[in-house]
């Protein structure tokens, strides 16, 4: 029993990873339509931002705030420059923007920081969390975060006007310019939050996966798989997916004969497949009741 | 009088398509104008180039401010609200927050919260169902949603694309009421596009007729609806 309560805790622990990643995933898409290809890209070169203020002296959180606010102008920029001209594009040519931008983003990072593995702070210390030895203080933080990122978006778009817009120009661009919402702009201040969670994401994973610029490729995937399985049209259900993911992960490796390691990734992703067989819109997708 | 809205010589193109040819009407402020027409006479392209939804070029001119160029939103923002073809309701959100979006570009937060009861007084069945979605409510619901949402804005002109379109006939004469009621007691200008011709002449004071992109008739409504040969030949009652 204490075995399997612990297993359950390591995958929160992991699943706060998942969560925060599949969050901006579901930003992004909410806004576009499209899965961004190139959003663990932009977590991680945000990270190594994060992580050069520090090399320059400024402290842990003055270095966070500055990132988010980078992130944040940067993922605006990349919407304008980028995506704008593309919004009327063929799905493919999006897929294939997405692609470069996570080619040059990726080769970027590498050209100004190199390849080698480097070590990333964490604000909440390493010691084991409350005694056990699964769950340390920094995977205990990463979820209190995680949680509270979710509560915060969640306020945002229920209880203010500049959330109630951005849905609108989401769920129907043509009705929200009838009633004077500039679409245009909301798609990019979806940009720009996806992107600070993202890169939220990167600086509360770069403790446990180490700063490299490749060390998002398997968190991303995870990130992807979570937003599937809550449903991609719901925050909610992605952070709660990311958590599920963590645990079944967890589970699958401690307890199914001959899965260990090697196999825990295949094995969850093959539970995703199946919810998905069962429920298309994902755990938590939006159901629409319409009359007609 | 002056005219609010005055729309010069209009022609809209859908791709190499020409679908309005040098279309010319003008509102004047306060009046309930319908336009009227057969089926792709135009009608709809005509909403839709004034809140520039479609490539047009010509003048129209709003309070005297020229709108060609302008973003929707910003055509929107001068206070002309464009009720749709189907509405526009934005389903999967509730009806509150149907209304809220209404008056999204508007700043004076506590007349917005008035506004939204005011709009439960002339729509009382929008206020027993104030947090369902949207997207469950019956078509006349649904249209005096997107009539309210309209209002919201506190426009100076409303535009409305067959707002009867798929409704009961009880259903459009209480709409229809509505409308009279908010165009007298809010001043609101209303330009009212309808196959239903026999309806809309009843409640408008001006009426255009509008064939195959052009405008081939105006007037009072009254006279329009007393004259027997344009009444066979474009409206066909």
């Amino acid at each position: 029993m204490e075995l399997f309560t612990n297993q359950i805790l390591a995958g929160i622990a992991t699943g706060a990873i998942y969560a925060c990643m599949a969050l901006a995933v579901v930003m992004i898409y909410q806004a576009i339509d499209h899965l961004n290809f190139a959003q663990g890209e932009m977590a991680m070169f945000a990270t190594f931002i994060s992580w050069q203020l520090m090399q320059w002296g400024v402290p842990y959180w003055g270095a966070f705030v500055l990132t988010l606010i980078f992130a944040f102008i940067g993922g605006i920029a990349i919407e304008r420059i980028l995506f704008k001209p593309l919004a009327k594009a063929p799905i493919l040519t999006n897929v294939a923007g997405f692609i470069a931008l996570f080619a040059i983003i990726n080769s970027c990072a590498g050209l100004i920081w190199d390849f080698t593995i480097k070590q990333y702070p964490t604000p909440f210390g390493s010691a084991p969390f409350l005694g056990s030895q699964l769950i340390s203080t920094h995977q205990a933080g990463m979820i209190g975060v995680t949680v509270l990122l979710l509560v915060a978006l969640f306020f945002f778009f229920q209880y203010t006007r500049i959330g109630l817009a951005m849905r609108a120009a989401a769920a129907l661009p043509e009705s929200a310019r009838l009633v004077g919402i500039n679409t245009s702009w909301m798609i990019a201040l979806g940009w720009g939050m996806a992107s600070a969670i993202g890169a939220i994401a990167g600086m509360l994973i770069a403790p446990v996966v180490f700063l490299e610029p490749n060390m998002m490729g398997g968190v991303l995937i995870y990130g992807f798989a979570a937003a599937v399985l809550g449903g991609l049209t719901s925050p909610f259900g992605a952070v709660v997916g990311g958590f599920l993911m963590g645990i079944f992960e967890n589970l699958a490796g401690t307890y199914i004969p001959g899965v260990g390691n090697e196999l825990k990734l295949p094995i969850a992703l093959a539970l995703i497949i199946s919810v998905l067989v069962v429920k298309p819109a994902g755990l938590f997708g939006r159901h629409i009741v319409k009359r007609v | 009088m002056t005219h609010l809205l005055n729309v010069k010589d209009l022609r809209a193109y859908y791709g190499q398509v020409q679908a309005l040819h040098g279309l010319s009407f003008s509102l004047n402020e306060g009046s309930l104008t319908t336009l009227l027409g057969a089926n792709g006479a135009g009608k709809t392209t005509t909403l839709r180039a004034i809140c520039n939804m479609v490539r047009s070029t010509g003048g129209i001119e709003f309070d005297g401010k020229p709108l060609n160029n302008r973003s929707t939103e910003s055509i929107v923002r001068y206070g002309i609200a464009h009720v749709p073809q189907g509405r526009g309701t934005f389903t999967t959100m509730t009806v509150e927050e149907n209304l809220q979006l209404g008056a999204i570009t508007r700043k004076d937060s506590t007349n917005i919260v008035a506004d939204i009861e005011r709009m439960y007084a002339h729509f009382p069945v929008l206020k027993q169902r104030h947090t369902q979605q949207a997207g469950t409510l019956s078509g006349g619901e649904q249209q005096m949603l997107a009539v309210a949402r309209a209002l919201m804005l506190r426009p100076r002109l409303m535009l409305l694309d067959e707002p009867s379109f798929g409704l009961a006939p009880l259903v459009v004469r209480d709409l229809f009421g509505i409308l009279g009621k908010i165009n007298r007691e809010d001043k609101v200008t209303i330009l009212v596009v309808e196959q239903n011709a026999q309806l809309a002449l009843e409640l408008a004071d001006q009426a255009y007729v509008i064939e195959t992109g052009r405008i081939v008739m105006s007037g009072k409504a009254k006279d329009i609806a007393s004259n027997e040969d344009i009444r066979k030949s474009y409206l066909g009652y």
